[in-house]
């Protein structure tokens, strides 16, 4: 009985303050767009549906950064790190491994594991020796670029882990795809459909569990800390703690990112980690509403299509457009685009309704 | 036995001596104003014992328990509690939500709706519990910090000049407010510059002057204190 009613306060905190969206017509418009995801292939290639799995790639790292920067207040420039970290300890380990017996799972729980860790070590440093603001971002960014040019280095011969060339500035490829093993033979998640719904899948799992960290105890306090710091010790909270706790799971889930990026493209490069590649989800939560779940998928998304399409049709222009668009979500929007749109609409309705 | 006790606290910053050996007591139950011209070094005996800032020298017991080096957080989950002079509210929060945040380390959650509903009642600010909390007047909002401070159920709660910025209503509201408080046991200490407000709350009452306590008394002592007069006026008398 006890168990049930801590089950039933558990699965709650799916909606709460935190949180924008609650009631039958928010979760009728979300089952909605999941049953268009979900139909999307049958109407798609399975090739194109393969491709576009690359766009859900990159939405772990943008729901981490809005934990991190949108609920937590703490910008950190340099996501990729984490990215290139678990994308290059999963090609390394896999690799070596194989893809039997389930090594490539094992692979990418050890990666994102990796990931953590690092996070936890540089965290540790950053809000147990209290660097904030601006700093954080400075540091982070810091880190992602020397990463950087550590990878690209790494050309000649002798930089080799087990049979694992690292490869320099050229990437390292050919590593396995993520493999399930099934008794009636392994199913290789090839971009194809059965990657669709397991990263599909993924993803929903993230944001719902996201929902229900960002609205329970943890997530009240993590918003305290943004909205003021000193308040938020002062009710006796170690605010380091739960800064270091936020920058871990966000830092993780961009090493999901990065091993499914890995294993979706089977390639990996040092380019991944630079300055573009760092800004880049700063432009994609910032524009969308960084403070929401929801309007964070959203933004990133968008901004993730209109990029792709940018960078085929127009390619010269693609990061002068974002650049573009991150000034003037700050100069117009600065909670963002996607929470803009969302307010202005409650606005309206309400009107209506006082009417 | 005190609550609080401070043992020859010294705080310099640089060439300043901001606190020099201030000795200094608390008995539970008691409301204790502390006063001072400025520049006194309220501020920042304040901050000593919150943690905010560390002493170079001297020591803070509070409970006798040494809490000279404990980190911020550490004391207030031993039982102290503040109210800073510009409220520290969640601006971009509910009213209900700011108490949540203050309340949830230590009630039982099922128990939370219920004792946010009663602190609500005791602030009259139940009608508000859902508006931001940066969209309350100011008066308001020291009272939303009030319930913050005092929803950690302190052993000794600190107020830094709790009445800035209010109405003489205003003011006089909150001083009834903290009697009751204390009537149920909590210690309070307030820096305040006020004295009608430290008439109408204060037991005892601290002056300090170039950061060493000056005088100590009852608020009609130290009225009729003519040094105390000038410090405050300059060496005119009053």
């Amino acid at each position: 009985m006890e168990q049930t009613s801590r089950i039933r306060r558990i699965l709650a905190l799916i909606e709460g303050p935190q949180t924008l969206g609650r009631g039958p017509r928010f979760w009728s418009g979300f089952a909605l767009v999941l049953l268009l995801a979900c139909a999307y292939p049958a109407f798609a290639d399975s090739y194109d549906v393969g491709n576009n799995v690359y766009f859900f790639n990159w939405l772990f790292m943008a729901l981490g950064l809005s934990l991190i920067w949108g609920y937590g207040g703490a910008l950190s420039f340099g996501q990729t790190a984490f990215f290139g970290i678990a994308a290059y300890c999963y090609g390394v380990l896999t690799i070596n491994l194989g893809d039997a017996y389930g090594l490539t799972l094992f692979s990418l729980l050890a990666a994102v594991g990796c990931s953590a860790l690092c996070a936890a070590v540089l965290g540790y440093f950053l809000f147990y020796g209290r660097i904030n603001g601006v700093f954080l971002g400075i540091v982070s960014l810091s880190v992602t670029l020397v990463l950087e040019r550590f990878m690209a280095q790494t050309a000649g011969p002798e930089w080799t882990i087990g049979s694992a060339r690292l490869n320099g500035f050229n990437g390292m490829g050919n590593m396995p795809s993520l493999t399930i093993p099934w008794p009636g033979g392994p199913i290789v998640l090839y971009p194809d459909l059965p990657l669709y719904y397991v990263t599909l899948a993924l993803l929903i799992a993230v944001y719902l569990g996201l929902r229900m960290l960002v609205n329970s105890r943890f997530g009240n306090v993590l918003v305290a800390i943004r909205e003021n710091p000193l308040r938020a010790e002062m009710l006796g909270y170690d605010i380091r703690r739960y800064q270091l706790m936020a920058f871990v799971i966000g830092s993780a889930l961009a090493g999901l990112s990065g091993v499914l990026y890995t294993s979706w493209g089977n390639y990996i490069t040092p380019a991944s980690m630079g300055m573009t590649a760092a800004a880049l989800p700063i432009v994609w939560v910032a524009v969308g509403g960084r403070s929401d779940l929801t309007t964070t998928l959203v933004g990133a998304l968008a901004v993730l299509i209109v990029f792709q399409l940018l960078t085929i049709h127009a390619s010269q222009y693609a990061l002068v457009v974002m650049g573009a668009l991150l000034v003037i979500t700050v100069l117009v929007a600065p909670r963002g685009i996607v929470m803009a749109l969302v307010e202005a609409t409650l606005r309206l309705s309400r009107r209506k309704e006082a009417r | 036995m005190h609550i609080l006790e401070t043992r020859k606290l010294n705080k310099r910053f640089g060439g300043l001596h901001v606190t020099g050996d201030v000795d200094f007591a608390l008995t539970p139950g008691e409301m204790h104003c502390l006063i001072g011209p400025n520049g006194a070094g309220k501020s920042t005996f304040f901050r000593l014992i919150l943690g905010e800032h560390l002493p170079d020298s001297g020591e803070i017991l509070f409970q006798d328990h040494d809490i000279t080096r404990a980190r911020p957080f550490q004391r207030i989950r031993q039982g102290l509690s503040v109210k800073f002079q510009v409220p520290g509210i969640f601006k971009e929060l509910s009213v209900r939500q700011n108490l949540v945040i203050a309340l949830q380390h230590h009630v039982d959650p099922r128990m939370l709706p219920e004792e946010i509903d009663r602190l609500l009642e005791f602030l009259g600010l139940a009608h508000a519990q859902a508006q931001l909390a940066g969209n309350l007047s100011h008066g308001q909002k020291q009272w939303l910090e009030i319930g913050m401070a005092i929803g950690l159920k302190p052993r000794l709660l600190l107020l830094d000049e709790p009445t800035a910025g209010m109405t003489p209503d205003e003011t006089h509201a909150t001083g009834e407010m903290l009697k009751r408080l204390n009537a149920e046991g909590m210690t309070l200490l307030a820096v305040e510059h006020d004295m009608a407000f430290v008439r109408q709350i204060a037991h005892r009452v601290t002056v300090l002057h170039f950061g060493k306590v000056f005088a100590q008394g009852t608020i009609d002592e130290i009225t009729a204190d003519p040094r105390v007069a000038k410090i405050y006026l300059g060496e005119v008398d009053a």
